[in-house]
């Protein structure tokens, strides 16, 4: 400590370590919210449903999609990104995922969703499996910090039905 | 600065940091606010800074004393033995 350059070294040393430490500790406050979102999504009309000329199945919806993210947030959230995905098996794979949806909630004040929306992706199948398949819509979310190790979850709700005939 | 000073200014510095530290973190988390938290820390590393880099009149009140001149001349300092031998070494071999 004995002059001027040595002393500021030693500020700035010590002083970028407790800021990591203190980083390190908000991150761990997150552990102390356990969130409690809830999620309804209604299919309110299938708009058209159809093969497509390379014999890929594709179909419109129109969605109603309203969530309360609220309890995601804690102090050291920067933005949660939310996607809403049709999931489905097909004799092929296990498990289908096709976004249909997304959207960033930038704050608290913005977590409560209310959306009327047709898909804002195209759902298409990788083949001809749509017809009379049931299918779940899953909201999913990342809960991404503003320090520390990003989050995701997500909500599953099943019981969905696709039409037996193209219309 | 003087040893003393040096102490200080080191103890100021760790016991300023920390204090400011857990008053932001604090703060920051009963507001619900990370840039309050950032905003009080990073204000407490500049006062830090202000008050333990720059040497300050406080951090030298104990000025080392040193011995009399007097002092000094009663145990003078021992000579080198000679530096006669070597000089005439370099010159044989001139």
């Amino acid at each position: 400590m004995h002059s001027f350059g040595y002393r500021a070294n030693a500020v700035l040393a010590f002083s970028v370590t407790i800021l990591a430490l203190i980083c390190g500790i908000a991150s761990f406050s997150d552990n102390f919210n356990s969130p409690s979102p809830d999620a309804q999504v209604r299919v309110l009309n299938i708009n058209w449903f159809r093969k497509k000329p390379d014999g890929n199945d594709e179909v419109s919806l129109t969605l109603n999609i309203s969530a309360n993210l609220e309890s995601l947030f804690t102090w050291n959230t920067k933005q949660v990104f939310v996607f809403l995905a049709a999931e489905y098996k097909t004799p092929k794979n296990a498990l289908n995922q096709v976004s249909l949806w997304d959207g960033i909630i930038p704050s608290k004040e913005k977590a409560k969703i209310r959306i009327h929306t047709t898909n804002k992706y195209r759902f298409i199948d990788q083949g001809s499996n749509l017809r009379g398949k049931d299918f779940n819509l899953t909201l999913h979310w990342h809960v991404m910090p503003k320090t520390g190790k990003m989050l995701r979850d997500n909500l599953v709700m099943s019981g969905f039905r696709l039409p037996e005939a193209y219309r | 600065m003087d040893w003393q000073g040096q102490k200080l200014a080191e103890q100021l510095m760790q016991l300023m940091l920390v204090a400011f530290a857990v008053v932001a973190f604090i703060a920051g988390y009963v507001l619900g606010s990370f840039q309050t938290m950032l905003l009080i820390y990073a204000a407490g590393v500049v006062l830090t800074s202000l008050i333990t880099i720059p040497n300050w009149p406080f951090f030298n009140r104990h000025p080392l004393s040193w011995l009399d001149p007097s002092e000094a001349e009663k145990h003078p300092k021992p000579q080198p033995a000679s530096s006669g031998p070597k000089k005439k070494a370099s010159k044989k071999v001139n």
